[in-house]
C-alpha cells in the first residue's frame, strides 16, 4: 500500500488476505479495511502477472503478482 | 496462445485491399451526424452561458416560445432532479443548474421548425446571471484565494487540508527513491506545462433525436460509442436504456471526444417537449471548442536521477492538471504513464485533479501520456545532453522489455519498445546530415490499450458470403481489419465479409471504439464468432457425409475429411453449406460476448528533424520517423495511418494548438483560423516503420495502435528544437513567440 492508502489501512504498507477468486480478494481487502471501499467500488483494472484480467471470478494462485490499479480505457 | 502459433504467415493478414467504405466517403455518399433527417423534424439550438462563472437567477423563455415555429423550450427543470455520483456530472455538464461552470456552458435549449428561427429564440430568452469569481488556470485554481467552484466534488481519496478544488489525488511508486538519487552521478528537476488541446475532429457534433410521452425513443448519432450515448442519455433524463435504440452513422474523427454526450439528451428532452417530433442539432465549429471537452492542462514537475553512463536511477513526478469545472483530468493514466518505458529501480508519483471554469475534458488518444512524455522524454534528453550520451543509446539502456517490473507495477509480457528503439537506429534518416539551425529530436512513448465489454455476430449467407456484426464505430479503419480477420479464419475472400456497425438493438452491450480496442477486441470477437460457425459448418458436413464431427476439418473456405480414415469426400465449400443451411437444420451463425482481456500494450519512437527560423521563431518540420509496435498489423496501411495521424496531432499540440482565455474567462479562440492545427502544408510525408512483436492476447497478435502515435511528438519536436537552438522550451506550446523568446533568452537578450 503507498502513502495514500495507508491512511485506510491503519497504517498497513502490507495487507493480507485469503482468496479463492480475484473477486473474493477484493472482498476480502474491503472486509479487512472499510476504507479501500470506495477505492475498489470507483473501478479497478486488476492486473495479474502482467495481464489485465476482466473476469473478476478468475482463481488466484499464492504466486501471481496482481496489481490494483485505476480503471483504464483510453480516448 | 503459445507463440509460435501466432508467428506465421498468413493468406490475407498483412495484406492492403481497398476499405470497404471508401467509395462511400470520397463520393460523398456516406452518412455523417448531420446528413440524417425526418419527416416532421425540428431543429434544436442552444443557448450558451458568456460566463465563466455565474450563478442563473432567472430564466425567461416566454418571448422565444411566443415566436410563430418555436415548438419546445427546454431548461435543466425539464430534467430529472436526485442524480448522483457521474450520471450529475453528466447532466450538470449538459445543461447548467443553479451555476454556469464555464464559457459555453448550456443554460436553455429550442426547438423550432428551422435552424433559423431556433438560433432567433436564443436571442429572445432573457438569462439574468450573477457573475461570479472565476479561475481557469490549474495551479492558480489551488491557491488559498482561488474561487471554489463546487465546494464538496472531492472524493474520498483526497488528503485533508488541500482546496476543495482538488477533487482528486493519487500517489503510487516502488523502490527506495533516496538511495536511487543517492546512487546517480547527476540529478536535475524542472517543471513543464502543457495547455488544454481540442481533439480538433473535423465533424462537429450531430445528433436527430425523438422521444416520445411513453419514455420511447430513437437517435442517430455521430459517436464513438452508442451504447455509452444510450446509457448516459438515459441516465440524464430518466428513462430507460433499452428504450432508447440509438444508431451510429459515420463519423469524421472522435479520438476520444466522442465517447460521451453533450447535446444528444437536449435533442431528446426537446423531442419530448415537442410531442415526440423528432430534432435534429448540429454543433459549429465555436460549440465545439467552447463546450465540448478538450483534454487536460497540465503543470508538472519531474526529479529524474541518472548515472554517467545513462541509467536511470530514480525518478519522481509531481503532476497537476485541471479537467474543466468536473472531475476527470486524466492524472492517474498520466503518470502511469510518466515512467513506463524504462526499468527505474525507484520511482515515486503524486497527483492532483483540480477543477477550474473550464469545459468537462473528454478522453483525447491516450488521455494524459502526453503531457507526462513531454515531461519526462524531455528531462532525459536533456540530461544526456548534459553527460554527452546518445539519447538513442540511454533509451535502449533503460528500456522496458519482457520481464521487466513497470514503473506502475505489473511485469510486463511480450513488448516491442527494445525493438522499436533499434528499429529507429537503423533508420535512413537518422544519417541524415543536419544543416545551420537544424536539430534532431527523438522521444519514446507508450500506452495500455484497453480491450472493454465486446460483443459481435456474424452470420453466414445463403451464397456463402458473410456479414459480421460489430459494435465499434469505424474511426480508423476497423471494418477493413476485421473483415480480413474474419476472411482469414474461414479461408474465404476478403471481398465475400460485409463488416457492418450496428445500432444498439442489434448486439449485447458495446464500450466506444477507445482505448486503441476495435480492431483488438471486435476483431478477436469476431475470429471467435467465426470458428464458432466453422464448428456448426463441419457438423452440418459431417452429418451429410454420415461421419462424427471431430473427423471433418476446415481448409480454405471448406470442410474436408480430417484424414484418411475420416472417409473420402470432396471438399465441401462454404458456399454449398450456406446453399443448404435452410434444409440442414436452419441459418448458420456465431457470436461471441466477452469483456476482452489479454491486451498488448503499444511503445514507440519518434525521431524529428526542425529547422528553427532565428528570426521568426518558427519550427519547419523538415522529416519525421515514427516507429511503433503493433503486434502484428491485419492491414498496414491503416496501421501507418494511425501513425501519421497520431503524430500530426502531435506536432500541432506540441508548436501551435492552446486554448487562449481573456481576463474575463472567455475562451478567444474558439475557431480553427486561431485555434491553428496543422494542415497538410505544414508536414512532411510522415515516415513509419511497423514493428511486430506478436501480443499473445490475440489470435493475431494484435496490439492497438490508435494511441501511442501522439505521444512521443510533444517532446520530440522539444528536444529538437533545443538542439537546433540550445534553447528549452518546457512550456506547450512552442509558438514562434515562444520560441523567439526563448532564443533571444538563451543569446543573452
Amino acid at each position: 500500500m503507498w502513502s495514500g492508502l495507508r491512511r485506510v489501512t491503519d497504517g498497513q504498507t502490507v495487507v493480507s488476505v485469503q482468496a479463492e477468486t480475484l473477486q473474493q480478494m477484493l472482498e476480502a481487502l474491503v472486509a479487512a479495511h472499510p476504507g479501500l471501499a470506495p477505492y475498489i467500488r470507483a473501478g479497478v483494472s486488476v492486473s495479474v502477472n502482467g495481464v489485465i484480467v476482466t473476469d473478476l471470478l478468475s482463481p488466484v494462485d499464492p504466486g501471481d503478482e496482481i496489481y490494483l490499479m485505476q480503471y483504464l480505457k483510453g480516448g | 496462445m503459445a507463440k509460435d502459433e501466432i508467428q506465421r504467415t498468413y493468406r490475407l493478414i498483412g495484406t492492403r485491399p481497398d476499405r470497404p467504405d471508401g467509395l462511400d466517403k470520397v463520393t460523398g455518399r456516406a452518412r455523417y451526424g448531420a446528413d440524417v433527417s425526418a419527416p416532421g423534424m425540428l431543429h434544436g439550438a442552444v443557448l450558451r452561458s458568456p460566463h465563466a462563472h455565474a450563478r442563473i437567477l432567472r430564466i425567461d423563455a416566454s418571448k422565444a416560445l411566443a415566436l410563430p415555429g418555436v415548438k419546445a423550450v427546454v431548461t435543466r427543470a425539464d430534467f430529472p432532479t436526485g442524480l448522483t455520483g457521474e450520471d450529475w456530472n453528466l447532466q450538470e455538464n449538459t445543461i447548467a443548474g443553479e451555476v454556469a461552470l464555464y464559457d459555453g456552458h448550456a443554460v436553455a435549449a429550442v426547438a423550432a421548425t428551422s435552424r433559423l428561427i431556433a438560433q432567433d429564440a436564443l436571442r429572445l430568452i432573457a438569462v439574468d446571471y450573477e457573475i461570479l469569481p472565476h479561475v481557469t488556470d490549474v495551479d492558480a485554481a489551488m491557491r488559498p484565494d482561488a474561487p471554489a467552484i463546487r465546494p464538496g466534488a472531492a472524493d474520498h481519496s483526497v488528503p485533508e487540508g488541500l482546496h476543495p478544488n482538488v477533487v482528486k489525488y493519487i500517489d503510487f511508486g516502488h523502490g527506495d527513491l533516496e538511495a536511487g538519487f543517492a546512487a546517480a552521478d547527476l540529478v536535475r528537476e524542472q517543471s513543464y506545462t502543457t495547455e488544454a488541446t481540442h481533439q480538433g475532429y473535423i465533424e462537429p457534433h450531430a445528433c436527430l433525436g425523438q422521444l416520445g410521452a411513453d419514455g420511447k425513443g430513437e437517435m442517430w448519432v455521430c459517436t464513438q460509442g452508442h451504447w455509452y450515448i444510450r446509457r448516459m442519455a438515459a441516465a440524464v433524463l430518466g428513462i430507460e436504456a433499452a428504450q432508447l435504440r440509438v444508431t451510429p452513422s459515420e463519423i469524421g474523427g472522435g479520438f476520444g471526444g466522442k465517447t460521451t454526450i453533450f447535446i444528444e439528451p437536449l435533442a431528446l428532452a426537446l423531442s419530448r417537449k415537442a410531442g415526440g417530433r423528432p430534432v435534429k442539432m448540429v454543433m459549429s465549429r465555436a460549440e465545439v471548442f467552447r463546450a465540448t471537452g478538450p483534454t487536460a492542462s497540465a503543470a508538472m514537475k519531474v526529479r529524474i536521477g541518472m548515472k554517467k553512463d545513462g541509467t536511470l536511477t530514480a525518478g519522481q513526478a509531481e503532476f497537476r492538471m485541471q479537467g474543466g469545472a468536473f472531475p476527470g483530468a486524466p492524472v492517474s493514466s498520466a503518470l502511469y504513464c510518466a515512467f513506463a518505458s524504462y526499468a527505474i529501480p525507484a520511482v515515486a508519483h503524486v497527483g492532483y485533479d483540480v477543477l477550474t471554469n473550464r469545459p468537462k475534458c473528454a478522453a483525447y488518444r491516450a488521455p494524459g501520456s502526453p503531457m507526462a512524455a513531454f515531461a519526462v522524454e524531455s528531462l532525459i534528453d536533456e540530461m544526456c545532453r548534459e553527460l554527452g550520451l546518445d539519447p538513442l543509446e540511454v533509451r535502449l539502456k533503460n528500456a522496458v522489455r519482457e520481464g521487466t517490473k513497470s514503473s506502475y507495477g505489473p511485469t510486463y509480457g511480450p513488448i516491442g519498445l527494445v525493438q522499436s528503439l533499434q528499429a529507429a537506429q537503423a533508420h535512413p534518416n537518422l544519417s541524415v546530415p543536419l544543416g545551420p539551425n537544424q536539430g534532431r529530436g527523438v522521444a519514446a512513448g507508450f500506452w495500455f490499450n484497453h480491450g472493454g465489454e465486446t460483443s459481435v455476430s456474424l452470420a453466414i449467407g445463403e451464397d456463402g458470403t458473410v456479414t459480421v456484426s460489430v459494435g465499434t464505430p469505424d474511426i480508423g479503419g476497423s471494418r477493413a481489419s476485421i473483415a480480413l480477420m474474419t476472411a482469414e479464419t474461414l479461408g474465404i475472400a476478403y471481398e465475400n465479409v460485409r463488416v457492418n456497425v450496428v445500432e444498439t438493438g442489434a448486439l449485447g452491450v458495446n464500450e466506444p471504439t477507445h482505448g486503441s480496442r476495435a480492431t483488438f477486441a471486435s476483431g478477436k470477437a469476431a475470429v471467435i464468432a467465426a470458428r464458432h460457425a466453422i464448428a456448426e459448418m463441419c457438423r452440418r458436413a459431417a452429418a451429410a457425409w454420415g461421419i462424427d464431427p471431430e473427423a471433418v476439418d476446415w481448409q480454405d473456405g471448406a470442410a474436408v475429411p480430417a484424414g484418411p480414415n475420416a472417409g473420402k469426400f470432396p471438399p465441401m465449400p462454404i458456399a454449398e453449406i450456406a446453399a443448404r443451411m435452410g434444409s440442414t437444420g436452419g441459418p448458420i451463425s456465431g457470436h461471441h460476448e466477452v469483456t476482452a482481456g489479454g491486451v498488448g500494450a503499444s511503445f514507440g519512437v519518434h525521431v524529428v528533424d526542425v529547422e528553427v527560423d532565428p528570426e521568426t521563431g518558427r519550427t519547419t518540420v523538415l522529416r519525421y520517423l515514427v516507429v511503433q509496435d503493433a503486434g502484428r498489423a491485419i492491414h498496414p496501411a491503416y496501421v501507418e495511418g494511425q501513425y501519421q495521424g497520431g503524430a500530426a496531432q502531435g506536432i500541432g499540440w506540441a508548436l501551435n494548438e492552446e486554448y487562449i482565455h481573456d481576463a474575463e474567462g472567455r475562451l478567444l479562440n474558439p475557431v480553427f483560423l486561431d485555434y491553428r492545427v496543422p494542415v497538410a502544408s505544414d508536414l512532411p510525408m510522415i515516415d513509419t516503420v511497423i514493428v511486430e512483436v506478436p501480443n499473445p492476447g490475440h489470435p493475431y497478435g494484435v496490439r492497438g495502435v490508435g494511441e501511442t502515435g501522439i505521444t512521443p511528438p510533444l517532446p520530440a519536436l522539444a528536444n529538437a528544437i533545443a538542439a537546433a537552438t540550445g534553447a528549452r522550451l518546457r512550456s506547450l506550446p512552442m509558438s514562434p513567440p515562444k520560441v523567439l523568446a526563448a532564443i533571444r533568452a538563451q543569446r543573452g537578450g
